[in-house]
Order: C-alpha cells, then sequence, then structure tokens
C-alpha cells in the first residue's frame, strides 16, 4: 500500500521524471492546503460556540454585575422603573415546557411505535413524513395560527371543560377572557417537539434486533408485552436523550411562545393565565428596549437560557451516548 | 390456572412459580384474554396518536390555505407594502441565499475533515460543538450576531444572513457528514490504488459521488432558515417594506418577521396579509423539504445499490 503511494504521479519514463516530481509536489501543497482549510472550517464551529458563549455574556455584563444571582430569584420585571428579575420568566419556560413534554412524549413514542412496529410499509411511508413535515412548519406560523385559531378554541372548549373536571386544583384555575395563556404556549410548543421525538424514537425501535422480539412473541408475550418487555428497555436511554432533545427545543422556543403566551408578568399556579418565557421575552421586548440596563438584562435572561439549553442538550448527548440521536434527528 | 402466563414485568397477572403444566388445555384462560385486550388498547392508541398528529398538520395547513388563499393575487406578490409582500420575499430570498453561500461551503469543507482527516478525538470535538450548535436556541443566536454586527452599528441583511447561517452550518455539515460515509470504500480504495492523492480524490471522487447527499442536506437547512424569525427580529427588523431593496448593509424587509409584526399589531387588514404571507413561505419550505427527501431517497438508492 506504502509503495503504491510512493510511486504516486512517477512514471517510470525517466524522460518524465521531472513532471512527475512537480506533479508530486503540487499534489502534496494540494493536500496540506485542503486539509488545512477543512480543519479550520470544523474549527470553526468550536470556536463559534465559544464566541457565542463570550458575547452573549459580555452583553449581559452590566447586568450580572448589578443584580448578581439573586437576578434568578427576583420575579418583577419593570424597565421603567430600571427593576429586573427573571423569576417568573423561569417559572414559565419551566412549567411550559415540561407540561408540553408531559403531553408530547407519551404521544410521540406511540407515533414512533406505530411507525416502526404497527405501521404496513406503505402507511408508513406516508405518515411518517407527514409528521415530519409538521418539524418544517416554521415557529412563526405556527404562532399565529395558535394565537387565532387554537386560542379560540382552547379557551371557548378546552379550558371550560377542563376546568369543570378538574378544576378543584388550582393547576386548572377559572379560564381568561383571552385564549393567550400559559396552556395554549404548551400545546403549541407541544406540536413543535412531537415530530422531533417521534421520529428519533421510531429510528431506535427500527434499530431493535427483529429475533429479539420475534424470541418474546414466540414465547407467548402480545404485541404491548412485547414492547414493554424487549423495545422500550433496550431503547430507554435512547428515548429519554429523545425527549430531552424535545425539551431543549420548548426551553429555547421564542416566537411561537410570544405570540400565545400573552406576556404576563406574574406567577401563577394556574396554566389558563398569562405568563412568559426567557426566549419569549427577549424577543417581545429587545427591538423596544432603550436603556443599556433593559438591553443587559435581556442578554443576562439570554445566558440564562443558554446555560439551561447547553445543559439539556449536553444531558441528552450523555443520556443517549449509546444512540447517535442527533444523526437520526437530522434525517 | 392455566398456562403460565410469562414473566414480562408489564403482565400484573400472576407469575407461576411452578413452571410448564403440560396438563393444562390450549384455550386461552381469562389472564391471556385480558392481555390481548389490553395489548389491543395499546395498538390502537398508537395508532390514534399517529393520525392525530397527521390531523393537526392537516388542520395547520388548511387553516393557513384557505384564509391566505383570499389574500393572494399577482398584485399580492409583486407590489411593495401597503398591497404586497414582494420586499418581503425579496429580502428574504437575498437573506437565505447568503446565508447558504456562507454555510454550505464551511459546512462541507467541516464535513470532509470529520469523515477524511480528523482524528478519533477531534471527531468527537467536532461533532459534539456542531450538536450543541445545533441545539442552541436560535434566539440566542441572534443575541449573539445582535452583539456582534448590529451593536453600536445599524441592522442588516447581511447580520440576518450570518444569523441563518449559523442555524444552517450544523445542518450541513451533518448531513454532509452522513451522506459522506455512504460513499462506497472501494472507490476510496480504487483511488488509493492507483496513487491519486487525497485532494485529487476528494475533489474528484468523493465530493461528486456525494453530491445529491450535499444537496438535500443544502436544501432541508435552507427550509429551516427560511421560517427563522427569532434571530432576523433582532437584526433586520427596521424597515418601512414599501419598494424592493438589494442592498444588504440595511434592515431589509423579509417574510418571517413582516409575519410576526403583523400578528402582534393585530388589525384586520394586517392579519389577512399575514395569513396570504404564511401560505406563501409555508408552500415554499414544504415543497422544498418534499423535495429534499425524495432526492434524499433518490441519492440513498443509488448509493446503496
Amino acid at each position: 500500500m506504502s509503495a503504491a503511494t510512493s510511486a504516486t504521479g512517477s512514471p517510470q519514463v525517466a524522460g518524465r521524471a521531472r513532471s512527475g516530481q512537480r506533479r508530486k509536489q503540487f499534489d502534496r501543497i494540494a493536500d496540506g492546503l485542503l486539509f488545512g482549510v477543512c480543519a479550520c472550517a470544523a474549527l470553526l464551529g468550536v470556536v463559534l460556540m465559544l464566541v457565542i458563549a463570550y458575547q452573549v455574556v459580555r452583553g449581559a455584563a452590566p447586568a450580572i454585575s448589578a443584580f448578581g444571582i439573586g437576578f434568578l430569584f427576583e420575579t418583577t420585571w419593570q424597565p421603567n422603573f430600571g427593576v429586573f428579575g427573571a423569576g417568573s420568566l423561569l417559572f414559565g419556560t419551566i412549567v411550559s415546557s415540561f407540561v408540553a413534554l408531559a403531553i408530547g412524549a407519551p404521544i410521540a413514542i406511540s407515533i414512533g411505535l406505530y411507525l416502526s412496529l404497527l405501521a404496513p410499509a406503505g402507511v408508513r411511508g406516508v405518515i411518517g413524513p407527514l409528521v415530519e413535515m409538521l418539524a418544517a412548519i416554521p415557529s412563526v406560523i405556527l404562532g399565529f395560527w395558535g394565537i387565532l385559531i387554537l386560542a379560540p378554541f382552547v379557551q371557548g372548549t378546552l379550558e371550560p371543560w377542563l376546568h369543570d373536571t378538574l378544576g378543584f386544583t388550582p393547576i386548572f384555575g377559572a379560564p381568561q377572557t383571552t385564549g393567550a395563556s400559559v396552556f395554549t404556549a404548551s400545546l403549541i410548543l407541544t406540536i413543535m417537539i412531537v415530530p422531533i421525538i417521534a421520529s428519533i424514537s421510531r429510528d431506535l425501535f427500527l434499530a431493535v434486533p427483529r429475533d429479539v422480539q420475534d424470541g418474546a412473541s414466540a414465547l407467548g408475550a402480545t404485541r404491548w408485552e412485547v414492547v414493554r418487555g424487549v423495545v422500550l428497555p433496550s431503547t430507554a436511554s435512547g428515548v429519554v436523550a429523545a425527549s430531552l432533545l424535545g425539551l431543549g427545543r420548548a426551553l429555547g422556543e421564542a416566537i411561537a411562545v410570544t405570540q400565545v403566551i400573552g406576556a404576563g408578568s406574574a406567577i401563577n399556579a394556574s396554566l389558563f393565565k398569562t405568563g412568559d418565557t426567557l426566549a419569549s421575552r427577549i424577543a417581545s421586548q429587545f427591538p423596544g428596549a432603550i436603556t443599556g440596563m433593559h438591553k443587559a438584562s435581556l442578554f443576562y435572561l439570554g445566558v440564562i437560557l443558554l446555560v439551561i439549553g447547553l445543559i439539556s442538550n449536553l444531558a441528552a448527548q450523555w443520556v443517549g451516548r449509546r444512540f447517535d440521536y442527533q444523526r437520526m434527528a437530522a434525517k | 390456572m392455566g398456562r403460565p402466563p410469562l414473566r414480562l414485568p408489564a403482565d400484573g397477572g400472576e407469575v407461576s412459580e411452578i413452571g410448564f403444566d403440560p396438563a393444562a388445555p390450549l384455550t386461552a384462560s381469562g389472564n391471556l384474554r385480558r392481555r390481548r385486550a389490553f395489548s389491543r388498547v395499546a395498538e390502537l392508541g398508537a395508532t390514534g396518536a399517529a393520525f392525530f398528529a397527521v390531523a393537526v398538520l392537516a388542520i395547520v395547513i388548511y387553516s393557513v390555505a384557505v384564509r391566505g388563499a383570499s389574500a393572494l393575487s399577482f398584485e399580492f406578490l409583486v407590489t411593495g407594502a401597503p398591497t404586497g409582500i414582494a420586499p418581503a420575499l425579496v429580502g428574504t430570498g437575498l437573506i437565505v441565499g447568503v446565508a447558504t453561500l456562507i454555510a454550505m461551503p464551511l459546512g462541507v469543507l467541516a464535513a470532509l475533515f470529520l469523515t477524511e482527516f480528523a482524528s478519533e478525538r477531534m471527531i468527537r470535538l467536532s461533532k459534539l460543538t456542531l450538536d450543541l450548535i445545533n441545539g442552541l436556541p436560535s434566539i440566542i443566536i441572534g443575541l449573539f450576531v445582535f452583539g456582534l454586527l448590529v451593536d453600536h452599528h445599524k441592522q442588516s441583511g447581511f447580520a440576518g444572513s450570518v444569523a441563518l447561517a449559523i442555524i444552517m452550518l450544523p445542518l450541513v455539515a451533518r448531513g454532509t457528514q452522513e451522506v459522506l460515509l455512504l460513499v462506497p470504500a472501494n472507490l476510496r480504495e480504487g483511488a488509493d490504488a492507483l496513487g491519486v492523492s487525497r485532494w485529487r480524490t476528494v475533489l474528484t471522487v468523493i465530493l461528486p459521488s456525494a453530491l445529491g447527499g450535499i444537496l438535500t442536506a443544502t436544501v432541508l437547512a435552507v427550509a429551516r432558515a427560511a421560517g427563522e424569525t427569532a434571530p432576523l427580529i433582532l437584526v433586520s427588523s427596521v424597515f418601512d417594506g414599501k419598494e424592493v431593496l438589494f442592498k444588504m448593509s440595511e434592515a431589509m424587509p423579509n417574510v418571517p418577521v413582516r409575519i410576526f409584526q403583523l400578528s402582534e399589531e393585530g388589525n384586520p387588514e394586517g392579519i389577512a396579509q399575514a395569513w396570504g404571507m404564511s401560505l406563501v413561505l409555508i408552500t415554499i419550505i414544504l415543497l422544498a423539504s418534499v423535495g429534499a427527501r425524495a432526492m434524499h431517497a433518490r441519492s440513498r438508492r443509488k448509493m446503496s445499490s
């Protein structure tokens, strides 16, 4: 092998030796160049990540030095008085995302099961791409649809029903006059995360060896028991990783949430009241922010969001390290 | 007690300690009937979930199509504000186009590095950062580009392109990497055996055979970037949108931000226009992603055959 490479471009004919030599030299330079350019491009990703973190922290510096870590727990946000705190936004972010995950993950995993184990090949080829298409709808359109179509339905039908049946818990309080609420935002986020979790978990389930499943069936397990006893346990970490990815997406969604959550500033137990999230507050107030401290505080929200986002992504990487799930998601 | 049930944790039923009883009749006991019924309910649930998701997609697209269609007209597509959206369409096209010009070469080169040159550790590091960038909330990328290019200067279409390029980069790189890994090893080995240098192999053998996949990844990334709103709100949202502009150094009108602004304003004419823009945007994006998928399926078949 190495002999063949060392003979690169050096023909046996003696007269051509010189041009072969030159060609070899040229090849060596070009090889080095290609390597260098590729390495720079790959390094750019690493550099980019660091520069993004640096830039966001730098933008937040005035707010960080003014409010310190107490910013996380301060719940008032009054730009006119120069009072800023992320407490209620942090609460809104976590509540809306976890509600979305609680609704979305079971649905998405069921879809994954249906697509990998139940659906006939023809149906799978249609429904799979359709579910993924849900992820292609831009968030601004989903949010626009959410406020004009979904919100009235939620406010007029879904919330009263939930309030009547489960109203004894403070979570399902009385519906408000508009449909803009944390609950509506959660539903929109659910629509956004279901296709992500569904397509990853479908690929995970498809990778479970057929003969293990057949073995369980041969022992008399019903289809559900095969899923519960073989498929889910062997892919559990991957499914958790997929859910964490979905969660990360929900935590960071700005536009669609801004449109439907109603920009409330208080912490409410009821899901049917307005609220706001970190990302959504940045999107809604940044263009109108005039004072330096207002901008810096929004950057501070960005820092918190960055940390949360990185944690959820790294956790997904770590939990799902057995599976190259991100590659699956890219498909 | 008939045949012993399986020792499966899901099965709430009794687990026999004795083992198999050869004398037991081979008919379904009540327990088995219950297990079967439960299984069927689970199957129905999974099927229902899948069809529910498709129904949601259908409802969203249907409501956009019905409301958007009434706003659509030739004039709507070719004039500026307040009657049309031509400046926003051109702006989105330019911003996304320049973003593609930035992201595609970088993404392909990064993928080449991952598959052709990198050591194991370098691959891990590079993949990790690409995945982290991919997972970053897009508003963070907006904040970054704002701090980098807009703060102390002014908003510009170019800043929007940079933001979208950052969003596209990991998608292009990972998609390209996936298809480069599919390039048959014997093509590489054949080139090596002929004594072809690395760069020639890459440029004349590997890249051409992966071209379909690279284009697919790029088109998918474009489809994703075209609808991104959050970063553009921070870096290219102050414009009047009356006439078509080609100056990337100014804030450019663009479709997603315009939809967002109109939906926040909430006056009826604006809403009607926003529906029309949504229909145009969703059509472009869905066509692009369907086309990319078809291309993907084709190039995969070609590669694996």
